[in-house]
């Protein structure tokens, strides 16, 4: 991961020499410690959650909680597969993906305007959106759910992509304004003497070459839809427009008493955004932290 | 769409219009829900009629509540005690993973797990590793605590788990930051004599005051919407005490069906994270951070 990031950020000239710094160093032994100490922490919960989920029920009363499955299963898994999973996994599918569809489009015409402008109302624009990153989701789930119900989207998928492309918006803006800036002014301006028009150079040069940025936004960003709990809980009600962790939570609710069930469900949810991670991984790591900065 | 050349040559730029699709969708569904909580906490509403002015009786009623107090205190400890538990350990993380080893990358893999999971799966993971019967107190007797059911430890459990979840992020934009410092700072202490720990407190502390400024600033104003875990983990309760702001205004609004209420309390939220950020922006210059990194 490390060599990938480094060929990834090198537009910033700094971090190529920062790989050679520790060699000929005695060994960090008070951070190799913290280090592993952190990692049992992180490891100890994802360990009981995965051998519980693999235990029969009672199994689960008998053994020790940390002890493998004597008897390993999968039946909790087909319990939770039967118990329409595949409905809730395609459901965050389409909001998740509709999300970013829509956010990263709007965001990057924004994010070029503000780039490519130089007006008092384009800077005014980008001032709104950077606001947006301090107002709480929750202090807005009232009005939302007033408006929602208002004009009959309650209880749709519909009802969670809007506010969800609302609330990805001033992040997806920043950090593709961030990226933008970075591409020379003389680039555009040599299309335009080509006589490209604004449309030409927002897809044949903008998003070509914000590629990198586009897709580590879309990653944070369907990261962000996949695991919003809020919105759905509050604006959606019938298990047909149910999504992952709103179905977790109703397994919880269904399955008090079968806690081996309930972590095979949260294993299960868990999972595709793993494989997305797996295949996007540098894109998520690298992007995340170029979006903020040092 | 477009406009004439002539024109655009002049103004040097593209239309403002490009805006308009993403400025629809934060005003409709951010600006505007924001002023209308403000209405909205000024009227009677159950969720299903029609809202009727009311006045400041819901600010009344929410303020003279012990129970907003206690919210509003119990927000503040999460929102403190979460900086002083996670902003260390991250920091520490991030240093360290900044080094290029290989079991540092694979270190560094897994810290990540925590970020992909939502926070509703991890607050069933946690409730079932602390449940008193079949979890960790049971295995591990050191540990042997009920954990989730005593109001004193309840608090700690719930920023325990968010550190869980929170620190990877935080030690990414640490890991991230440690990496630009140049090596030529490390190499000329290095040849002074510095150790490793002058090395951290003299330059890599230093250096990273911007990485340090934004995180924290994610990390106060974030402390804000911690909702999902803590309505999964625990409800609330026992009691009230785990009853942060955010689900105080759930709870409110969306069973006991005091809609006016549960603005007037998410408009002490949203006026938080509105200070809370403006604040920290105006004391650590975000600008100048920003501008920074366009230079870089």
């Amino acid at each position: 991961m490390a060599v990938e990031a480094t060929r990834h950020r090198s537009v910033h000239p700094t971090v190529v020499t920062a790989g050679r710094r520790r060699s000929g160093q005695r060994p960090n032994i008070v951070g190799a410690v913290g280090g592993f100490v952190w990692l049992a922490i992180i490891i100890v919960p994802l360990y009981y959650i995965v051998i519980t989920s693999l235990r029969s029920q009672q199994g689960f009363y008998a053994t020790n909680a940390l002890a493998p499955p004597t008897d390993p299963t999968l039946a909790n898994y087909q319990l939770v597969l039967q118990n329409e999973f595949l409905r809730y996994l395609a459901n965050s599918v389409v909001v998740a993906g509709g999300t970013v569809v829509i956010a990263v489009a709007v965001s990057l015409m924004a994010a070029y305007a503000i780039v490519r402008g130089t007006g008092r109302a384009v800077r005014l624009v980008f001032a709104v959106f950077l606001l947006g990153l301090a107002i709480p989701l929750q202090a807005t789930i009232v009005p939302i759910y007033y408006m929602i119900t208002r004009i009959h989207m309650y209880d749709t998928l519909a009802a969670l992509i809007l506010p969800g492309v609302a609330f990805a918006i001033p992040l997806t803006v920043l950090i593709l304004v961030n990226f933008l800036r970075d591409v020379p002014a003389e680039l555009f301006e040599s299309m335009r003497l080509d006589g490209a028009g604004n449309w030409r150079m927002l897809w044949s040069l903008a998003l070509p070459l914000a590629r990198p940025a586009v897709i580590t936004v879309a990653v944070y960003d369907a990261l962000n839809a996949w695991n919003g709990f809020l919105f759905p809980l509050i604006l959606t009600q019938s298990p047909d427009n149910r999504v992952l962790p709103l179905a977790l939570w109703s397994f919880q609710g269904q399955f008090t008493v079968n806690i081996p069930t309930v972590l095979a469900a949260v294993v299960l949810s868990t999972l595709p955004i793993l494989a997305l991670y797996i295949v996007g991984r540098r894109y998520l790591v690298t992007g995340l932290t170029a979006g903020f900065g040092r | 769409m477009t406009a004439p050349p002539r024109v655009r040559a002049r103004h040097g730029g593209p239309t403002i219009w490009f805006t308009v699709p993403a400025l629809a969708f934060f005003t409709v569904f951010a600006i505007v829900p924001l002023a209308v909580v403000v209405v909205l906490s000024l009227m009677r509403w159950d969720g299903l009629g029609t809202p009727a002015w009311t006045g400041l009786t819901n600010w009344t009623g929410v303020l003279s509540d012990p129970v907003t107090g206690n919210a509003i205190w119990l927000t503040v400890k999460v929102m403190v005690v979460s900086w002083l538990v996670q902003t260390p350990v991250s920091l520490l993380l991030g240093t360290f993973t900044a080094g290029r080893q290989r079991y540092r990358a694979v270190l560094a893999v897994l810290y990540f797990l925590p970020l992909l999971m939502s926070a509703a799966a991890i607050a069933i993971a946690f409730k079932a590793v602390l449940d008193p019967n079949f979890g960790l107190s049971k295995a591990i007797p050191l540990l042997g605590q009920d954990w989730l059911g005593s109001p004193d430890l309840v608090l700690y459990v719930v920023i325990f788990a968010i550190a869980w979840q929170f620190v990877p992020f935080h030690t990414l934009l640490y890991q991230a930051g440690v990496r630009q410092i140049p090596a030529a700072l490390y190499e000329s202490a290095a040849i002074d004599g510095a150790g490793r720990v002058n090395q951290f407190l003299h330059i890599t502390l230093p250096q990273l005051r911007y990485t340090i400024v934004t995180s924290s600033t994610l990390m106060l104003v974030g402390s804000l919407t911690y909702f999902d875990l803590v309505f999964v983990l625990t409800g609330g309760g026992p009691g009230d005490s785990s009853r942060i702001l955010a689900l105080h205004m759930y709870i409110t609004g969306f069973a006991s069906n005091d809609m006016g209420r549960a603005s007037a309390i998410a408009v002490i939220l949203a006026a938080a994270g509105l200070v809370l950020s403006l604040g920290l922006t105006r004391l650590s210059g975000f600008s100048r951070m920003r501008s920074q990194q366009e230079g870089a």
